[in-house]
Protein backbone atom coordinates (compact mmCIF):
# COMPACT_ATOMS: atom_id res chain seq x y z
CA UNK A 1 0.00 0.00 0.00
CA UNK A 2 2.93 2.33 0.69
CA UNK A 3 4.01 1.61 -2.87
CA UNK A 4 0.53 2.59 -4.07
CA UNK A 5 0.73 5.86 -2.16
CA UNK A 6 4.11 6.66 -3.64
CA UNK A 7 2.81 6.06 -7.14
CA UNK A 8 -0.11 8.32 -6.36
CA UNK A 9 2.10 11.11 -5.01
CA UNK A 10 4.32 10.88 -8.10
CA UNK A 11 1.29 10.97 -10.38
CA UNK A 12 0.37 14.29 -8.77
CA UNK A 13 3.91 15.65 -9.00
CA UNK A 14 4.06 14.89 -12.70
CA UNK A 15 1.22 17.37 -13.11
CA UNK A 16 3.02 19.89 -10.92
CA UNK A 17 0.68 19.27 -8.00
CA UNK A 18 0.91 17.92 -4.47
CA UNK A 19 -1.57 15.57 -2.83
CA UNK A 20 -2.83 18.43 -0.67
CA UNK A 21 -3.20 20.78 -3.64
CA UNK A 22 -0.04 22.81 -3.14
CA UNK A 23 2.67 23.54 -5.71
CA UNK A 24 5.85 21.44 -5.30
CA UNK A 25 7.86 24.35 -3.90
CA UNK A 26 5.17 25.94 -1.80
CA UNK A 27 5.23 26.22 1.97
CA UNK A 28 2.11 26.04 4.11
CA UNK A 29 1.23 29.07 6.23
CA UNK A 30 3.88 29.79 8.84
CA UNK A 31 3.28 31.53 12.13
CA UNK A 32 5.68 32.14 14.99
CA UNK A 33 4.66 33.21 18.48
CA UNK A 34 7.30 34.06 21.04
CA UNK A 35 7.33 34.34 24.80
CA UNK A 36 4.71 31.68 25.30
CA UNK A 37 6.01 30.05 28.47
CA UNK A 38 6.60 31.64 31.83
CA UNK A 39 9.37 29.38 33.08
CA UNK A 40 11.69 29.43 30.09
CA UNK A 41 14.07 32.32 29.46
CA UNK A 42 13.05 32.28 25.82
CA UNK A 43 10.33 30.39 24.03
CA UNK A 44 8.50 30.10 20.72
CA UNK A 45 5.60 28.27 19.19
CA UNK A 46 5.90 27.56 15.48
CA UNK A 47 3.11 26.45 13.22
CA UNK A 48 3.63 25.34 9.65
CA UNK A 49 0.17 24.42 8.45
CA UNK A 50 -1.05 21.79 10.90
CA UNK A 51 2.43 21.11 12.21
CA UNK A 52 3.01 22.70 15.57
CA UNK A 53 5.89 22.66 18.02
CA UNK A 54 7.16 24.52 21.03
CA UNK A 55 10.77 25.48 21.71
CA UNK A 56 12.08 26.59 25.08
CA UNK A 57 15.47 28.03 26.00
CA UNK A 58 16.85 27.65 29.51
CA UNK A 59 20.06 29.35 30.67
CA UNK A 60 22.23 27.42 33.12
CA UNK A 61 25.60 28.09 34.66
CA UNK A 62 28.06 25.24 34.31
CA UNK A 63 31.70 24.42 33.84
CA UNK A 64 33.27 24.59 30.36
CA UNK A 65 34.62 21.66 28.36
CA UNK A 66 38.36 21.23 28.99
CA UNK A 67 39.22 21.85 25.31
CA UNK A 68 37.28 25.13 25.14
CA UNK A 69 37.78 26.72 28.56
CA UNK A 70 36.60 30.17 27.50
CA UNK A 71 33.50 29.21 25.59
CA UNK A 72 29.91 28.66 26.56
CA UNK A 73 27.82 26.03 24.83
CA UNK A 74 24.40 25.03 23.61
CA UNK A 75 22.59 21.77 24.23
CA UNK A 76 19.67 20.85 22.00
CA UNK A 77 17.15 18.20 22.91
CA UNK A 78 14.06 17.16 21.01
CA UNK A 79 11.09 15.29 22.32
CA UNK A 80 8.58 13.73 19.94
CA UNK A 81 5.54 13.48 22.16
CA UNK A 82 3.19 10.55 21.51
CA UNK A 83 0.27 12.98 21.37
CA UNK A 84 1.68 14.61 18.26
CA UNK A 85 1.64 11.57 15.97
CA UNK A 86 0.48 7.94 16.09
CA UNK A 87 4.01 6.96 15.08
CA UNK A 88 5.70 8.37 18.18
CA UNK A 89 6.17 6.30 21.31
CA UNK A 90 6.86 7.44 24.85
CA UNK A 91 10.28 6.77 26.27
CA UNK A 92 13.86 7.87 25.72
CA UNK A 93 14.56 9.79 22.49
CA UNK A 94 14.62 7.49 19.49
CA UNK A 95 16.70 7.90 16.37
CA UNK A 96 14.22 10.36 14.83
CA UNK A 97 14.30 12.64 17.87
CA UNK A 98 18.09 12.47 18.08
CA UNK A 99 18.43 13.38 14.41
CA UNK A 100 16.02 16.31 14.78
CA UNK A 101 17.94 17.64 17.78
CA UNK A 102 21.31 17.21 16.11
CA UNK A 103 20.26 18.91 12.89
CA UNK A 104 18.92 21.89 14.85
CA UNK A 105 22.07 21.94 16.98
CA UNK A 106 24.38 21.81 13.99
CA UNK A 107 22.60 24.63 12.19
CA UNK A 108 23.02 26.93 15.17
CA UNK A 109 26.52 25.77 16.11
CA UNK A 110 28.11 25.86 12.67
CA UNK A 111 26.65 29.22 11.71
CA UNK A 112 28.00 30.61 15.00
CA UNK A 113 24.54 32.01 15.63
CA UNK A 114 25.27 32.30 19.35
CA UNK A 115 28.67 33.70 20.23
CA UNK A 116 30.09 31.03 22.51
CA UNK A 117 32.88 33.34 23.64
CA UNK A 118 30.37 35.82 25.00
CA UNK A 119 28.67 33.06 26.99
CA UNK A 120 31.81 32.71 29.09
CA UNK A 121 31.58 34.07 32.63
CA UNK A 122 34.97 33.06 34.06
CA UNK A 123 37.39 31.23 31.73
CA UNK A 124 38.00 27.67 32.80
CA UNK A 125 35.48 27.93 35.62
CA UNK A 126 32.03 29.12 34.70
CA UNK A 127 30.11 29.46 31.51
CA UNK A 128 26.52 29.89 30.41
CA UNK A 129 24.98 26.75 28.99
CA UNK A 130 22.09 27.40 26.72
CA UNK A 131 19.66 24.48 26.79
CA UNK A 132 17.26 24.43 23.85
CA UNK A 133 14.35 22.01 24.08
CA UNK A 134 12.08 21.20 21.18
CA UNK A 135 8.71 19.64 21.98
CA UNK A 136 6.33 18.59 19.22
CA UNK A 137 2.65 19.32 19.64
CA UNK A 138 1.44 18.02 16.28
CA UNK A 139 3.41 16.37 13.53
CA UNK A 140 1.89 17.03 10.13
CA UNK A 141 5.27 16.90 8.42
CA UNK A 142 8.39 19.04 8.20
CA UNK A 143 9.46 19.07 11.83
CA UNK A 144 13.03 19.89 10.77
CA UNK A 145 12.30 23.33 9.36
CA UNK A 146 9.82 24.15 12.10
CA UNK A 147 12.24 23.16 14.87
CA UNK A 148 15.12 25.15 13.44
CA UNK A 149 12.88 28.17 12.98
CA UNK A 150 11.49 27.82 16.52
CA UNK A 151 14.94 27.42 18.05
CA UNK A 152 16.17 30.64 16.44
CA UNK A 153 13.01 32.51 17.43
CA UNK A 154 13.34 31.32 21.02
CA UNK A 155 17.04 32.22 21.14
CA UNK A 156 16.34 35.69 19.76
CA UNK A 157 13.79 36.43 22.46
CA UNK A 158 15.67 34.76 25.33
CA UNK A 159 16.89 36.91 28.23
CA UNK A 160 19.61 36.14 30.76
CA UNK A 161 18.30 35.50 34.26
CA UNK A 162 19.82 37.40 37.17
CA UNK A 163 23.11 35.93 38.32
CA UNK A 164 25.07 37.13 41.33
CA UNK A 165 28.13 34.98 40.81
CA UNK A 166 26.80 32.13 42.88
CA UNK A 167 23.18 31.51 42.23
CA UNK A 168 20.92 32.05 39.27
CA UNK A 169 17.66 33.77 40.08
CA UNK A 170 15.26 32.43 37.48
CA UNK A 171 12.44 34.53 38.93
CA UNK A 172 14.03 37.68 37.54
CA UNK A 173 15.14 38.11 33.98
CA UNK A 174 17.52 40.88 32.99
CA UNK A 175 17.10 42.98 29.85
CA UNK A 176 20.21 41.43 28.40
CA UNK A 177 19.54 39.21 25.43
CA UNK A 178 21.69 36.39 24.16
CA UNK A 179 24.69 37.23 21.97
CA UNK A 180 23.02 36.40 18.64
CA UNK A 181 25.34 37.08 15.73
CA UNK A 182 23.79 35.12 12.90
CA UNK A 183 20.38 33.80 11.92
CA UNK A 184 20.57 30.46 10.16
CA UNK A 185 17.50 29.13 8.37
CA UNK A 186 16.96 25.45 7.71
CA UNK A 187 15.14 24.29 4.60
CA UNK A 188 14.47 20.63 3.94
CA UNK A 189 14.19 19.56 0.33
CA UNK A 190 12.73 16.13 -0.46
CA UNK A 191 13.23 14.03 -3.52
CA UNK A 192 10.33 11.82 -4.54
CA UNK A 193 10.91 9.99 -7.81
CA UNK A 194 12.53 12.66 -9.95
CA UNK A 195 10.73 15.51 -8.26
CA UNK A 196 11.82 17.94 -5.59
CA UNK A 197 9.48 19.35 -2.97
CA UNK A 198 9.76 21.47 0.15
CA UNK A 199 7.68 21.43 3.34
CA UNK A 200 6.50 17.80 3.11
CA UNK A 201 3.21 16.58 4.53
CA UNK A 202 2.94 13.38 6.57
CA UNK A 203 2.05 11.37 3.47
CA UNK A 204 5.02 12.68 1.54
CA UNK A 205 7.34 11.95 4.45
CA UNK A 206 6.23 8.32 4.28
CA UNK A 207 7.22 7.85 0.65
CA UNK A 208 10.22 10.12 -0.02
CA UNK A 209 13.42 8.77 -1.54
CA UNK A 210 15.93 11.27 -0.26
CA UNK A 211 15.93 14.32 1.95
CA UNK A 212 18.44 17.12 2.35
CA UNK A 213 18.27 19.65 5.16
CA UNK A 214 20.26 22.77 4.33
CA UNK A 215 21.10 25.44 6.88
CA UNK A 216 21.65 28.83 5.28
CA UNK A 217 23.17 31.93 6.83
CA UNK A 218 21.91 35.45 6.23
CA UNK A 219 24.47 36.13 3.47
CA UNK A 220 23.38 33.02 1.62
CA UNK A 221 26.30 30.84 2.68
CA UNK A 222 25.65 27.28 3.71
CA UNK A 223 26.63 26.17 7.18
CA UNK A 224 25.24 22.68 7.55
CA UNK A 225 23.81 19.81 5.51
CA UNK A 226 22.02 16.67 6.54
CA UNK A 227 21.07 13.96 4.11
CA UNK A 228 18.43 11.39 4.91
CA UNK A 229 16.43 8.73 3.13
CA UNK A 230 17.39 5.48 1.42
CA UNK A 231 18.07 6.70 -2.10
CA UNK A 232 21.38 8.09 -3.28
CA UNK A 233 21.56 11.56 -4.82
CA UNK A 234 23.93 12.70 -7.52
CA UNK A 235 26.17 15.73 -7.24
CA UNK A 236 23.97 17.55 -9.70
CA UNK A 237 20.85 16.76 -7.69
CA UNK A 238 22.47 18.04 -4.52
CA UNK A 239 23.30 21.39 -6.10
CA UNK A 240 19.75 21.56 -7.42
CA UNK A 241 18.35 20.85 -3.95
CA UNK A 242 20.66 23.44 -2.38
CA UNK A 243 19.53 25.98 -4.98
CA UNK A 244 15.90 25.38 -4.01
CA UNK A 245 16.76 25.63 -0.32
CA UNK A 246 18.66 28.92 -0.70
CA UNK A 247 15.76 30.32 -2.67
CA UNK A 248 13.17 29.23 -0.12
CA UNK A 249 15.23 30.41 2.86
CA UNK A 250 14.53 34.02 1.85
CA UNK A 251 10.84 33.37 2.37
CA UNK A 252 11.38 31.82 5.81
CA UNK A 253 13.83 34.51 6.85
CA UNK A 254 11.08 37.13 6.66
CA UNK A 255 9.22 35.34 9.43
CA UNK A 256 12.32 35.19 11.61
CA UNK A 257 13.39 38.79 10.97
CA UNK A 258 9.93 40.00 11.97
CA UNK A 259 10.57 38.93 15.57
CA UNK B 1 -39.69 16.04 42.21
CA UNK B 2 -41.21 17.71 39.23
CA UNK B 3 -39.65 16.85 35.89
CA UNK B 4 -38.09 19.69 33.99
CA UNK B 5 -36.49 19.92 30.55
CA UNK B 6 -33.40 22.13 30.69
CA UNK B 7 -32.62 22.22 27.00
CA UNK B 8 -34.56 22.91 23.83
CA UNK B 9 -34.89 20.61 20.85
CA UNK B 10 -31.99 20.98 18.35
CA UNK B 11 -29.79 22.81 20.81
CA UNK B 12 -26.13 21.91 21.12
CA UNK B 13 -25.07 20.10 24.29
CA UNK B 14 -21.58 19.50 25.62
CA UNK B 15 -20.46 16.40 27.54
CA UNK B 16 -21.56 16.63 31.18
CA UNK B 17 -24.33 19.11 30.48
CA UNK B 18 -27.53 18.37 32.37
CA UNK B 19 -30.31 18.01 29.85
CA UNK B 20 -33.31 17.27 32.07
CA UNK B 21 -34.29 16.66 35.63
CA UNK B 22 -36.78 14.17 36.91
CA UNK B 23 -37.82 10.63 36.10
CA UNK B 24 -40.36 11.60 33.42
CA UNK B 25 -37.60 11.73 30.84
CA UNK B 26 -35.68 8.77 29.52
CA UNK B 27 -32.05 8.79 28.36
CA UNK B 28 -31.52 7.78 24.71
CA UNK B 29 -28.29 7.25 22.74
CA UNK B 30 -25.56 9.71 23.68
CA UNK B 31 -27.06 10.46 27.07
CA UNK B 32 -27.11 8.77 30.46
CA UNK B 33 -28.83 9.11 33.81
CA UNK B 34 -27.19 10.15 37.07
CA UNK B 35 -29.61 10.03 39.98
CA UNK B 36 -32.66 11.87 38.69
CA UNK B 37 -30.91 13.91 36.00
CA UNK B 38 -30.11 13.13 32.39
CA UNK B 39 -26.62 14.12 31.26
CA UNK B 40 -25.07 14.41 27.80
CA UNK B 41 -22.11 12.10 27.17
CA UNK B 42 -20.99 13.62 23.86
CA UNK B 43 -20.94 16.90 21.98
CA UNK B 44 -23.93 17.13 19.68
CA UNK B 45 -27.44 18.19 18.83
CA UNK B 46 -30.19 17.29 21.29
CA UNK B 47 -33.35 15.74 19.96
CA UNK B 48 -36.37 15.75 22.24
CA UNK B 49 -38.65 12.96 21.11
CA UNK B 50 -41.56 12.95 23.53
CA UNK B 51 -40.11 11.67 26.78
CA UNK B 52 -36.92 10.38 25.19
CA UNK B 53 -33.80 12.54 24.90
CA UNK B 54 -31.44 11.67 22.07
CA UNK B 55 -28.14 13.20 21.17
CA UNK B 56 -26.78 13.25 17.63
CA UNK B 57 -23.00 13.44 18.00
CA UNK B 58 -21.12 16.15 16.10
CA UNK B 59 -17.67 14.75 16.78
CA UNK B 60 -15.91 11.76 18.22
CA UNK B 61 -14.20 8.57 17.27
CA UNK B 62 -15.96 5.88 15.28
CA UNK B 63 -17.93 3.33 17.29
CA UNK B 64 -18.10 -0.02 15.48
CA UNK B 65 -21.64 -1.00 14.55
CA UNK B 66 -22.92 -4.24 13.04
CA UNK B 67 -23.50 -4.23 9.25
CA UNK B 68 -21.43 -1.09 8.69
CA UNK B 69 -19.30 -1.11 5.56
CA UNK B 70 -15.97 0.39 6.52
CA UNK B 71 -12.43 0.91 5.26
CA UNK B 72 -9.71 -0.65 7.35
CA UNK B 73 -5.98 -1.13 7.22
CA UNK B 74 -4.34 -4.50 7.88
CA UNK B 75 -1.96 -4.02 10.79
CA UNK B 76 -1.19 -7.59 11.84
CA UNK B 77 -1.33 -11.13 10.55
CA UNK B 78 -2.41 -13.72 13.06
CA UNK B 79 -2.54 -17.49 13.11
CA UNK B 80 -5.92 -17.65 11.42
CA UNK B 81 -6.64 -14.18 10.11
CA UNK B 82 -5.81 -10.51 10.16
CA UNK B 83 -6.03 -7.69 12.65
CA UNK B 84 -7.44 -4.58 10.99
CA UNK B 85 -7.23 -0.97 12.14
CA UNK B 86 -10.76 0.32 11.63
CA UNK B 87 -10.13 3.93 12.68
CA UNK B 88 -11.76 3.19 16.00
CA UNK B 89 -10.59 2.61 19.56
CA UNK B 90 -11.05 -1.11 18.91
CA UNK B 91 -9.35 -3.26 16.29
CA UNK B 92 -11.30 -5.46 13.90
CA UNK B 93 -10.63 -9.14 13.30
CA UNK B 94 -10.91 -10.72 9.88
CA UNK B 95 -10.87 -14.50 9.94
CA UNK B 96 -9.63 -16.55 6.98
CA UNK B 97 -13.00 -18.19 6.59
CA UNK B 98 -14.65 -14.80 6.15
CA UNK B 99 -11.91 -13.53 3.84
CA UNK B 100 -11.75 -16.08 1.05
CA UNK B 101 -13.55 -19.12 -0.26
CA UNK B 102 -10.24 -20.77 -1.16
CA UNK B 103 -9.02 -23.74 0.76
CA UNK B 104 -6.18 -22.44 2.94
CA UNK B 105 -4.03 -25.13 4.44
CA UNK B 106 -2.59 -24.93 7.92
CA UNK B 107 0.43 -22.65 8.16
CA UNK B 108 -0.14 -21.12 4.70
CA UNK B 109 1.30 -17.70 3.94
CA UNK B 110 -1.58 -15.31 4.51
CA UNK B 111 0.15 -12.32 2.92
CA UNK B 112 -0.96 -13.58 -0.51
CA UNK B 113 -4.45 -12.43 0.41
CA UNK B 114 -3.88 -9.37 2.56
CA UNK B 115 -0.63 -8.03 3.85
CA UNK B 116 0.56 -5.33 6.21
CA UNK B 117 -0.59 -1.88 5.19
CA UNK B 118 -3.27 -3.06 2.76
CA UNK B 119 -6.49 -1.09 2.81
CA UNK B 120 -9.67 -3.14 2.52
CA UNK B 121 -13.35 -2.38 2.19
CA UNK B 122 -14.94 -4.69 4.70
CA UNK B 123 -18.13 -5.23 6.60
CA UNK B 124 -18.69 -5.60 10.31
CA UNK B 125 -20.53 -8.87 10.94
CA UNK B 126 -20.62 -8.72 14.72
CA UNK B 127 -19.69 -6.52 17.64
CA UNK B 128 -19.68 -8.12 21.07
CA UNK B 129 -20.44 -6.30 24.30
CA UNK B 130 -16.71 -6.32 24.94
CA UNK B 131 -16.24 -4.58 21.57
CA UNK B 132 -14.61 -7.47 19.78
CA UNK B 133 -15.24 -6.60 16.16
CA UNK B 134 -15.64 -9.35 13.54
CA UNK B 135 -15.15 -8.46 9.89
CA UNK B 136 -16.04 -10.19 6.66
CA UNK B 137 -15.07 -9.85 3.02
CA UNK B 138 -18.06 -11.80 1.72
CA UNK B 139 -20.47 -9.45 0.06
CA UNK B 140 -20.81 -7.12 -2.91
CA UNK B 141 -18.24 -4.35 -3.10
CA UNK B 142 -15.99 -5.75 -0.41
CA UNK B 143 -12.45 -5.86 -1.72
CA UNK B 144 -8.85 -4.86 -1.35
CA UNK B 145 -8.21 -1.27 -2.45
CA UNK B 146 -5.53 -0.77 -5.07
CA UNK B 147 -4.05 2.60 -5.98
CA UNK B 148 -5.64 5.89 -5.01
CA UNK B 149 -5.41 7.26 -1.51
CA UNK B 150 -7.21 7.44 1.79
CA UNK B 151 -8.43 10.61 3.41
CA UNK B 152 -10.05 10.76 6.81
CA UNK B 153 -13.12 12.73 7.84
CA UNK B 154 -15.16 13.11 10.98
CA UNK B 155 -17.12 9.80 11.25
CA UNK B 156 -20.27 11.57 12.42
CA UNK B 157 -20.42 13.51 9.15
CA UNK B 158 -20.30 10.39 7.00
CA UNK B 159 -24.10 10.15 6.53
CA UNK B 160 -24.11 13.66 5.02
CA UNK B 161 -21.21 12.83 2.72
CA UNK B 162 -23.02 9.74 1.47
CA UNK B 163 -26.38 11.49 1.20
CA UNK B 164 -29.75 9.88 0.69
CA UNK B 165 -29.21 6.55 -1.11
CA UNK B 166 -25.69 7.69 -1.88
CA UNK B 167 -26.90 10.79 -3.77
CA UNK B 168 -24.22 13.14 -2.49
CA UNK B 169 -21.27 10.88 -3.13
CA UNK B 170 -22.48 9.95 -6.62
CA UNK B 171 -22.92 13.66 -7.37
CA UNK B 172 -19.23 14.20 -6.57
CA UNK B 173 -18.20 11.02 -8.35
CA UNK B 174 -19.92 12.04 -11.58
CA UNK B 175 -18.80 15.65 -11.48
CA UNK B 176 -15.14 14.85 -10.80
CA UNK B 177 -14.75 11.62 -12.76
CA UNK B 178 -13.24 10.00 -9.69
CA UNK B 179 -13.78 6.70 -7.99
CA UNK B 180 -14.80 7.17 -4.37
CA UNK B 181 -15.57 4.68 -1.61
CA UNK B 182 -16.87 6.05 1.68
CA UNK B 183 -16.44 3.95 4.81
CA UNK B 184 -18.82 4.42 7.73
CA UNK B 185 -15.77 4.78 9.96
CA UNK B 186 -14.72 8.08 8.40
CA UNK B 187 -12.10 6.82 5.97
CA UNK B 188 -12.66 7.66 2.31
CA UNK B 189 -10.80 6.17 -0.62
CA UNK B 190 -10.41 8.34 -3.71
CA UNK B 191 -8.79 7.65 -7.05
CA UNK B 192 -8.95 9.89 -10.08
CA UNK B 193 -7.07 12.40 -12.15
CA UNK B 194 -4.98 14.61 -9.83
CA UNK B 195 -6.85 17.85 -10.61
CA UNK B 196 -10.25 16.21 -10.29
CA UNK B 197 -9.31 14.44 -7.10
CA UNK B 198 -8.41 17.76 -5.46
CA UNK B 199 -11.82 19.17 -6.37
CA UNK B 200 -13.49 16.05 -4.98
CA UNK B 201 -11.58 16.37 -1.71
CA UNK B 202 -12.46 20.05 -1.44
CA UNK B 203 -16.12 19.15 -1.96
CA UNK B 204 -15.93 16.51 0.77
CA UNK B 205 -14.27 18.96 3.16
CA UNK B 206 -17.01 21.45 2.36
CA UNK B 207 -19.68 18.91 3.27
CA UNK B 208 -17.81 18.06 6.43
CA UNK B 209 -17.66 21.70 7.50
CA UNK B 210 -21.24 22.53 6.62
CA UNK B 211 -22.87 19.21 7.51
CA UNK B 212 -25.28 20.80 9.99
CA UNK B 213 -26.64 23.38 7.50
CA UNK B 214 -29.70 22.97 5.32
CA UNK B 215 -29.63 22.88 1.52
CA UNK B 216 -26.30 21.15 1.44
CA UNK B 217 -26.85 19.31 -1.85
CA UNK B 218 -27.51 22.63 -3.63
CA UNK B 219 -24.37 24.16 -2.16
CA UNK B 220 -22.25 21.23 -3.24
CA UNK B 221 -23.76 21.39 -6.73
CA UNK B 222 -22.91 25.09 -6.90
CA UNK B 223 -19.41 24.40 -5.69
CA UNK B 224 -18.86 21.70 -8.29
CA UNK B 225 -20.25 23.92 -11.05
CA UNK B 226 -18.01 26.79 -9.99
CA UNK B 227 -14.98 24.51 -10.18
CA UNK B 228 -15.89 22.95 -13.48
CA UNK B 229 -12.99 24.70 -15.23
CA UNK B 230 -10.52 22.87 -12.99
CA UNK B 231 -11.90 19.48 -13.87
CA UNK B 232 -10.38 17.42 -16.61
CA UNK B 233 -12.89 15.31 -18.44
CA UNK B 234 -11.81 11.75 -18.72
CA UNK B 235 -13.53 8.61 -19.73
CA UNK B 236 -14.35 6.62 -16.66
CA UNK B 237 -12.91 3.19 -16.76
CA UNK B 238 -15.72 0.80 -16.10
CA UNK B 239 -15.34 -0.72 -12.69
CA UNK B 240 -13.52 -3.98 -12.87
CA UNK B 241 -16.03 -6.78 -12.91
CA UNK B 242 -16.22 -7.98 -9.41
CA UNK B 243 -15.05 -11.42 -8.63
CA UNK B 244 -18.09 -13.26 -7.45
CA UNK B 245 -17.09 -15.49 -4.62
CA UNK B 246 -17.56 -19.10 -5.57
CA UNK B 247 -20.43 -20.83 -3.92
CA UNK B 248 -19.47 -23.04 -1.08
CA UNK B 249 -20.17 -26.49 -2.47
CA UNK B 250 -20.46 -28.86 0.35
CA UNK B 251 -19.79 -31.98 -1.67
CA UNK B 252 -17.44 -30.46 -4.21
CA UNK B 253 -14.74 -33.09 -4.43
CA UNK B 254 -12.50 -31.08 -6.78
CA UNK B 255 -11.02 -29.23 -3.88
CA UNK B 256 -9.16 -31.06 -1.11
CA UNK B 257 -10.45 -30.34 2.35
CA UNK B 258 -8.85 -30.50 5.69
CA UNK B 259 -9.04 -34.06 6.99
CA UNK B 260 -9.46 -35.57 3.53
CA UNK B 261 -8.17 -39.06 3.13
CA UNK B 262 -7.49 -40.88 -0.12
CA UNK B 263 -10.67 -42.15 -1.78
CA UNK B 264 -11.11 -45.73 -2.94
CA UNK B 265 -10.78 -44.69 -6.56
CA UNK B 266 -7.39 -43.11 -5.81
CA UNK B 267 -6.03 -46.56 -5.12
CA UNK B 268 -4.05 -48.45 -7.73
CA UNK B 269 -6.14 -50.90 -9.73
CA UNK B 270 -6.41 -54.34 -8.28
CA UNK B 271 -4.16 -56.99 -9.69
CA UNK B 272 -4.19 -60.73 -9.74
CA UNK B 273 -3.38 -62.15 -6.32
CA UNK B 274 -4.36 -58.96 -4.44
CA UNK B 275 -6.20 -59.26 -1.24
CA UNK B 276 -9.89 -58.68 -1.81
CA UNK B 277 -11.12 -55.32 -0.50
CA UNK B 278 -13.50 -56.64 1.99
CA UNK B 279 -11.39 -59.34 3.56
CA UNK B 280 -9.91 -58.43 6.90
CA UNK B 281 -6.18 -59.00 7.25
CA UNK B 282 -6.40 -60.57 10.68
CA UNK B 283 -9.18 -62.85 11.50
Amino acid sequence: MMYDLKEHVIKFLQRGLRVDGRKPLEYRDISIETGITKNAEGSARVKIGETELIVGVKMEVGSPYPDTPAEGTIIVGAELLPLSSPEFEAGPPDIQAIELARVVDRGIRESRAVSFKKLCIEPGKKIWMCVIDVVTVNDAGNLFDAAALGAMAALKTARFPEYDGEKVNYKKLTDKGLPIEEEPISVTVLKIGEHFIVDPSTEEEKVYDARLTVAIMSNGDLCALQKGGDAAVTEEEISQMIGIAVDKSKELRKHLSAI
Amino acid sequence: MESKLLIQDKEIAVPGEILAEGMDFVPGPGTYRIGETIVASRLGLVQVDGRALKLIPMSGKYMPKRDDTIIGQVVDILFSGWRVDINSAYPGMLNIKDATSDFVSKGADLTQYYTFGDYIVTKITNVTSQKLVDLSMRGPGLKKLKGGRIISVNPSKVPRIIGKQGSMVSLIKEATYSRITVGQNGLIWIDGEPENELVAIEAIRKIENEAHLAGLTEKVKEFLDANKSRIKEVEMKPEEPEEQPERFERFDRERPRYGDRPRYNDRPPRREGDRPFNRRRFS
